[in-house]
């Protein structure tokens, strides 16, 4: 699709401003509509726009799968670690209480922590998911199982 | 009742999609019937104000699915294979079914009654401290991730759970190391 010249260039105007977009989603979640899991969906989504038009090829010389698949569990991580952290504090498990001496910014940084912990394991889940759905191979498939 | 013109033009068209999607055997067609069903879902959990509902239900259920199938696609044949069995066990199934969820809706508090049970269990003291206490003005966020954190993370590590379940069939089938470089520079089928 990269030698259609209006899908190139739509898609390489869009692609900076749905990630500007993702981020807002994300860290202004607080105080509008949104959160990690949405944010996650748009940052995604603007990679894949970029992988359907220049190729599956370049988007993993973008993101490298290896790369995302990490992210994948580090996001996981990040939200259990804040746990953690509070749990160390002296406080219960994921009770933001005690991430700050005062209790309400506390809360706002746990709860800034726990939604990129969120976007980031949804974002690159979903990009995983589409790479693999998009490099999916049946022919490789029918041979394994022959095999 | 002008929520109301709206909530109806909008059960309308979600109908209308729903019977063409019956009747088509195209499946290219079907995927973007099915992402516009998502759409009009999206819009009716904005005339309910629940805007995040809303937000999620248009960037998976409108995008992210509809691109989803569109991949998968392409290793289907493109005609659906017509099936002139008799089909009376599964329209009886889902007339139950639909019939069983219809009086369930029927024992539901009306929408927006403030006497609702669910309005005066926890809801008034998140809605009271939210703003107050915490200053986050979207009382879903706090909910979402503070008060409900641990059903949150619950959440994250199903979506994580079902990431992996899903790369390790598509991957481990196809025995494909995850590389940055394309073990093959031979071959590019994604520049069709």
């Amino acid at each position: 699709m990269k030698n259609n010249p209006v899908l190139r260039v739509c898609s390489k105007v869009l692609f900076a401003p749905i990630i500007l977009y993702g981020l807002y989603v994300q860290f202004h979640g607080d105080y509008g509509p949104g959160g990690g899991f949405q944010a996650g969906v748009i940052i995604a989504a603007a990679f894949i726009l970029y992988g359907m038009i220049f190729s599956l090829k370049n988007l993993k010389k973008v993101t490298p799968p290896s790369v995302v698949h990490a992210l994948m569990g580090i996001g996981a991580l990040i939200y259990g670690g804040v746990g953690v952290v509070a749990f160390l504090n002296g406080g219960e498990y994921l009770n933001y209480n005690y991430l700050a001496a005062d209790y309400a910014k506390g809360q706002h940084w746990g709860i800034i922590l726990v939604e990129f912990g969120v976007g980031l394991t949804v974002a690159s889940t979903i990009l995983g998911l589409f790479m693999a759905f998009a490099g999916f191979e049946f022919s490789d498939y029918k041979q394994r199982k022959r095999r | 009742m002008a929520a109301m013109l709206i909530d109806l033009t909008l059960v309308g068209f979600m109908l209308a999609i729903a019977v063409m999607i019956m009747f088509s055997h195209r499946l290219f067609a079907i995927i973007v019937m099915s992402g516009a069903y998502s759409l009009i879902s999206a819009a009716m959990f904005v005339n309910l104000d629940a805007v995040d509902v809303a937000f999620t239900e248009a960037a998976v259920g409108a995008g992210f699915s509809t691109v989803l199938f569109l991949a998968a696609m392409a290793w289907l044949p493109a005609e659906e294979k017509r099936d002139k069995a008799l089909v009376v066990l599964p329209l009886l199934i889902c007339m139950v079914v639909g019939a069983l969820l219809l009086w369930g809706v029927m024992a539901l508090p009306p929408l927006g009654d403030p006497s609702a049970v669910v309005h005066h269990h926890v809801a008034p003291r998140y809605l009271a401290e939210s703003y107050d206490k915490l200053h986050i003005p979207n009382v879903v966020t706090t909910v979402l991730a503070s008060y409900r954190g641990f059903d949150t993370l619950g959440e994250t590590i199903v979506i994580f759970t079902a990431g992996i379940g899903v790369l390790l069939i598509l991957i481990g089938a196809t025995g494909r190391q995850p590389s940055p470089i394309p073990h093959d520079d031979t071959e590019d089928t994604d520049e069709k």
